[in-house]
C-alpha cells in the first residue's frame, strides 16, 4: 500500500468515525433479521439443526456485509459531487489510490460491522467449535466476499445521478441469500427456485462457512464458493476501472 | 522560449453532437491573473477541465509550464492545482485536517506547520479545529483555495470561484484572490460576471460561440469597442453598495 492510500484511507476511516450512524445502520438490520428469525420465525422453522442461531449466521453475515458496501457507493459518489474527486485526480498521485482508498475502508468497516454481528449473536446462543485456523478461513472469504461486493458498488459510485440512484443496486445482493440456503434449506424449495437456490452464489459461500465452523472441514462447497468471490471481484475490478478511465475521457 | 505558462491552441471539444468548443486560442503568462469570460455554458469549465488532466481534447493543443497536457499529465499535475466550481473539502474533517491531508498527498515537508501557516494566511485560525461543513460559504471557498495553494504549484485554476456566494462572501474571496496574485502564481480564473473580471484580471479573454472573440486588458478591450459616450446622470448606490454599507463592510473587509 503507498503512503498516498494511506493518507486516504485515514480520511475516510476518520470519517466513518464522525457519522457512527453508518456502522450502527449497517449492524442493526442484519441483528433485527437474527433476531426475527430466531424469536420468531425460528420456531417453526426445520432445518434439522438444534441451533436456529448456528444455521442462520452465516447468512445474516454476508446480509450485513452486501447493505454495507453500499456506504461504498454512497461516499464515492458524495466524493464525486463535492469536487472532490477532481482534486485527488488534478494532484500528483497515483489515481488508483483513490479507488482503493475506498475498498480498503469497506473492508475495514465491515469487519467491524461482521464483529458486531457476531458478538450479538453470541448473546443469543450462537456457539462453535471451530478453531483460529477454521475461522481464519471464514475471515478469508467474507473477506473475498466484501473486496467483490466493494468493486461491484464502485461502479453505481462513479456513474449514478442521484444518491438513492448509487445505492438501490445493494437491494437485491441484500435479497439474494433469502432465495438460497442461507434461512432455511434447499430441499423444501420448488423445482426451479430450488435450481436458482442451490445455483447462485449465497448458497457455496454459506455452506462454505457453515461447514468451517460447525464440521471442522472446508466441505464440498469451498471451491464454488471462491470461484463466485473471485469471478465477481474480477468482473467488477474490471469494469469499474473502465468506468474510472471513461469519465477521464 | 515563450514567456507563456500556458498556451492553447485550437482548441476542440465536443459532448455528443454539441461542439462546445470549436477552436480555443490563447496564452497566459507568467505570474498574470488571466480570466476567461463567458456566460454559462460557454465551454469556461470544459477549458479548465482539459487544462488541468481531467479531460482529453477531440483536436488542438494545450500545455503548462511546456508540459503537453495530453503527454504528459503527470508532469502538468505537478505544476497545477485546481479550485472546482464547488469547494472540494471534506465536510467532516476539520479544516486543519483538510489542510494536513492534501499537504500529506502532495508530499511536502512539515505538514502541520504548512496547515498552520495557511490558516493565518486565510483567516480562518480560529476555525482550524471545527469540521468544514459548519463553515460559511466564504469560509469554505478560502479554505478551499488555501488547499489548492499547497505545494506552491506554478498554475492555480479558479473556476468560477465567486459563483453562489453571497456578496459580502464573494468580496472576501476577491481580497483572497488579490493576495494570491502578488504571490507569483499564475492564475487562470473563469467567471462570468464582468465586474469580477474587471477587479481581478490582469487579462481577459472572452469566451462565446465556442472561440475566443476578443482577448486584452480592460483598456486594450475598451479601445476595441466604439468610445464611451459622456452622459450626465445622478450616481445612484447599487443595491450591493447600501447591502454592504449597512451591515457595515466596506471597501475593507474585516475578519471577524
Amino acid at each position: 500500500m503507498n503512503s498516498n492510500t494511506g493518507v486516504l484511507l485515514w480520511r475516510l476511516m476518520r470519517n466513518i468515525m464522525r457519522s457512527p450512524d453508518t456502522i450502527i445502520t449497517v449492524a442493526v438490520t442484519p441483528i433485527m433479521l437474527l433476531l426475527l428469525f430466531v424469536y420468531v420465525f425460528g420456531g417453526a422453522i426445520k432445518t434439522g439443526s438444534d441451533n436456529y442461531v448456528n444455521y442462520l449466521l452465516p447468512g445474516i453475515m454476508l446480509i450485513a456485509i452486501a447493505s454495507g458496501v453500499a456506504y461504498t457507493s454512497l461516499r464515492l459518489f458524495t466524493d464525486v459531487r463535492s469536487g472532490l474527486m477532481a482534486r485527488f485526480l488534478t494532484m500528483p498521485i497515483k489515481r488508483s489510490s483513490v479507488l482503493w482508498a475506498h475498498v480498503l475502508t469497506s473492508v475495514v468497516s465491515n469487519a467491524f460491522t461482521v464483529v458486531v454481528v457476531i458478538l450479538a449473536a453470541l448473546f443469543m446462543g450462537f456457539r462453535s467449535g471451530a478453531n483460529i485456523l477454521d475461522w481464519l478461513m471464514v475471515a478469508g472469504i467474507l473477506g473475498l466476499f466484501t473486496l467483490a461486493l466493494t468493486w461491484l458498488a464502485v461502479i453505481p459510485g462513479l456513474t449514478a445521478g442521484s444518491m438513492e440512484g448509487a445505492t438501490a443496486f445493494s437491494y437485491p445482493l441484500i435479497f439474494l441469500p433469502f432465495i438460497s440456503s442461507a434461512f432455511v434449506p434447499t430441499e423444501t424449495m420448488p423445482g426451479i427456485v430450488r435450481v436458482f437456490a442451490e445455483n447462485q452464489p449465497v448458497t457455496s459461500i454459506v455452506n462454505a462457512i457453515r461447514a468451517l465452523l460447525f464440521e471442522g472441514s472446508v466441505g464440498n462447497d469451498i471451491w464454488t464458493a471462491l470461484a463466485w468471490c473471485a469471478g465477481i471481484m474480477v468482473v467488477a475490478y474490471f469494469f469499474a476501472n473502465k468506468e474510472f478511465k471513461r469519465q477521464l475521457g | 522560449m515563450s514567456n507563456a505558462v500556458i498556451s492553447v491552441a485550437e482548441l476542440k471539444k465536443s459532448f455528443k453532437e454539441q461542439e462546445v468548443l470549436k477552436g480555443v486560442d490563447f496564452e497566459v503568462r507568467r505570474g498574470e491573473v488571466f480570466a476567461l469570460l463567458g456566460s454559462n455554458g460557454a465551454g469556461k469549465t470544459t477549458v479548465v477541465n482539459i487544462l488541468s488532466t481531467l479531460m482529453k481534447p477531440d483536436e488542438g493543443k494545450a500545455s503548462i509550464c511546456d508540459f503537453d497536457v495530453q503527454h504528459q499529465p503527470e508532469q502538468v499535475r505537478h505544476n497545477i492545482s485546481l479550485t472546482g466550481q464547488f469547494a472540494a473539502l471534506d465536510g467532516l474533517l476539520t479544516g486543519r485536517e483538510n489542510l494536513m491531508m492534501i499537504a500529506k498527498l502532495r508530499g511536502v515537508a512539515n505538514p502541520g506547520q504548512v496547515a498552520d501557516n495557511l490558516l493565518a494566511k486565510f483567516s480562518l485560525s480560529n476555525a482550524a479545529n471545527r469540521r468544514a461543513d459548519r463553515y460559511s460559504g466564504g469560509m469554505k471557498r478560502r479554505l478551499d483555495i488555501a488547499l489548492s495553494l499547497i505545494g506552491k504549484p506554478a498554475v492555480i485554476f479558479l473556476d468560477e470561484p465567486t459563483t453562489g456566494l453571497d456578496p459580502e462572501a464573494r468580496m472576501e474571496v476577491w481580497k483572497t484572490i488579490k493576495k494570491l496574485a502578488g504571490g507569483g502564481a499564475t492564475i487562470l480564473l473563469t467567471t462570468q460576471y464582468l465586474e469580477e473580471a474587471e477587479q481581478l484580471a490582469d487579462r481577459i479573454a472572452i469566451l462565446h460561440g465556442g472561440k475566443i472573440i476578443a482577448t486584452g486588458t480592460l483598456t486594450e478591450l475598451k479601445e476595441m469597442f466604439p468610445p464611451a459616450k459622456v452622459e450626465y446622470i445622478e450616481k445612484q448606490p447599487t443595491l450591493e453598495e447600501i447591502f454592504l454599507a449597512i451591515i457595515g463592510k466596506g471597501e475593507d473587509v474585516n475578519e471577524q
